[in-house]
């Protein structure tokens, strides 16, 4: 019992260090934002400034990489979620062996690194005269995207019955109405939460992007490719934005999510 | 197919089945396999593309053993000069390397996943979880360059530690490990949750009933992870292992950022053979060896964890 509760003292310790550990080096990059340093760094303290933020929305350069990014984003929203949730809705009406196999096809975008995914896309299209950039990003990108919008429809896919289609175009739905009203508000919950994870994938895309992209350039590209050398602080200016962004999003969830746990208990009291 | 007809109509499963043929022969098959053909034709001008010099041959293949160099390993204080390969060279340490970075994911993982899946409060897991999500939707670039400002020469750390009296001289963090110790901490902090999160759903499925008999039963605690946890989140510890090595072998933004003046990671290779000397159909095979890496690292990962490929790709 009291080796027990020992080990039980150490994870909550551990637990609480990883915490720090994940969020520290987050705080250190934000709080680098603020620094009066040419060099992207919380110590040395030089200062307190807001002029990083400033020169984050008079870079053109970076603007012009952030509309590219949203752009490509959006492409890729579009394409890999009609051809995920048709992918799912295919593989649900198989079995056997086949299945497995068409199965085993679909996986295998994620099962490849980004670089071999962007080179294959930059060679094949080449063949066809079409030249390098960020159309090429998008394809190249929806090829595994695809993959993650299929895995999670098809994973509500399980929980859907067959019969509630069978029983609507018995009583006389078209194809399309059953779509419409049976089958797809089933699986809105599974398109939705796949589109937002598309959008994010593609946004923090940088192997496929970058051996497609020609001379463009997106968001996570510009930095990167910038390397270590040309890097100031706007790059913390916006990581600061970033996760604003994000943790008021996280919380927004969080307050909702107990909400509705609240509620659920309240006829209860 | 008939049964899908009947279901859809002709209009709609016609629909569908395009964009799954789209998808899987347009973005995924063609270009796989232009790939592999590209790499086996040399790099040509355009004019000679389809000429006579234009012949299958391995020699996009065979460059990786050509060009051998004097490299140092050094080995608990031994120093043995070995000749090998350049491209060889980098290779074997990019695979050692994320090998190295898997299983320390794994080690840090596992107690964390288990802590949270069999001890913590189970009210205050959703503020932990809540926690543990906020950092997984700050990008990839941005965890990668939180440890590039963290670990710079005369950065934070040595900062930090110089305040605190444990060193006196700054120290250049991402020298360490032949040049790597840069890039496989940041590797592990970058991928480290889908380590945690695979290996965490399957220790939720484990009945901690069957614990508590293990411990009636007299095992030890090593021994009731050892023979009874750890058997029940093979499926999440092989789907964490696969993901995080792909992710690790195929990165090349966090070499960019956090290499050290004598190290170069695999991808790193094929970019600048593909963009720097122009040789793309050369990338083409260097490529190939690096997915052929994957496979093999997939498969034998599903033989040892006796899992499916639908258990990795969860």
């Amino acid at each position: 019992m009291t080796s027990n509760r020992l080990s039980k003292i150490f994870l909550n310790i551990y637990g609480i260090l990883f915490i720090a550990y994940l969020l520290v080096p987050l705080a250190v990059m934000g709080g680098a934002a603020f620094n009066d340093s040419k060099f992207p760094s919380i110590l040395p303290w030089k200062g307190f400034t807001l002029h990083w933020f400033v020169d984050l929305f008079q870079d053109s350069e970076m603007m012009g990489a952030i509309v590219n990014t949203l752009w490509v984003a959006a492409a890729v929203v579009l394409l890999a979620v009609p051809i995920g949730t048709a992918a799912a809705v295919l593989l649900n009406s198989l079995a056997g062996r086949s299945r497995t196999i068409l199965y085993a096809v679909m996986i295998a975008p994620v099962l490849t690194p980004g670089a071999v995914i962007g080179i294959s896309t930059l060679l094949f299209w080449f063949k066809f005269h079409v030249p390098a950039g960020l159309h090429l990003s998008i394809l190249g990108q929806t090829s595994f995207i695809a993959s993650y919008v299929m895995l999670m429809v098809l994973a509500r896919l399980q929980s859907f019955d067959g019969a509630l289609e069978e029983a609507a175009l018995d009583l006389g739905a078209s194809h399309g109405q059953m779509l419409r009203r049976i089958l797809l508000p089933h699986l809105y919950p599974a398109i939705f939460t796949s589109a937002v994870l598309a959008f994010f994938q593609s946004v923090e895309n940088f192997n496929t992007t970058q051996f497609t992209r020609g001379a463009q350039t997106t968001l996570t590209v510009y930095f990167g490719s910038k390397g270590r050398s040309g890097i100031t602080p706007t790059i913390n200016a916006l990581a600061v934005i970033l996760i604003g962004i994000t943790l008021l999003g996280a919380v927004a969830f969080e307050v909702k999510r107990r909400r509705d746990a609240a509620r659920m208990q309240a006829p209860l009291a | 197919m008939a049964a899908l007809i009947r279901r859809y109509g002709t209009g709609l499963t016609g629909i569908i089945i395009a964009l799954t043929t789209f998808w899987l022969i347009v973005l995924v098959i063609l270009p796989y396999f232009d790939l592999f053909e590209s790499s086996f034709r040399p790099y040509l001008p355009a004019a000679d593309v389809g000429g006579p010099k234009d012949v299958y041959s391995l020699s996009n293949y065979i460059t990786i053993f050509q060009n051998p160099a004097e490299f140092n390993i050094g080995l608990f204080g031994f120093t043995f000069p070995i000749s090998v390969a350049i491209h060889m060279w980098v290779f074997v340490l990019t695979i050692l390397f994320s090998v190295l970075t898997t299983l320390t994911s794994l080690v840090l993982c596992y107690p964390l996943a288990y802590y949270m899946a069999k001890v913590i409060d189970p009210k205050r897991l959703s503020t932990f979880l809540l926690l543990l999500v906020v950092p997984m939707w700050v990008s990839e670039l941005l965890r990668a360059f939180a440890w590039f400002i963290l670990l710079a020469f005369k950065g934070p750390l040595t900062i930090v530690l110089q305040n605190l009296g444990i060193i006196t001289d700054p120290i250049h963090w991402t020298w360490g490990l032949g040049g790597f110790s840069g890039v496989i901490v940041t590797l592990v902090y970058v991928y480290i949750l889908f380590m945690l999160f695979p290996i965490y759903n399957s220790m939720t499925s484990l009945d901690t009933n069957q614990l508590e008999a293990a411990q009636d039963l007299g095992a030890k605690s090593w021994q009731t992870h050892w023979r009874v946890v750890v058997p029940h989140c093979k499926p999440g510890i092989a789907s964490g292992c696969v993901t995080v090595f792909m992710l690790a072998v195929g990165s090349l933004l966090v070499p960019t950022l956090l290499s050290s003046p004598s190290s170069r990671w695999f991808t790193e290779v094929i970019y600048s053979r593909m963009f720097d000397e122009n040789d793309w159909n050369g990338g083409a095979a260097y490529a190939f060896i690096l997915l052929f890496v994957c496979t093999i690292f997939v498969s034998l990962t599903m033989r040892l964890f006796k899992v499916g490929l639908a258990d990795i790709a969860k």
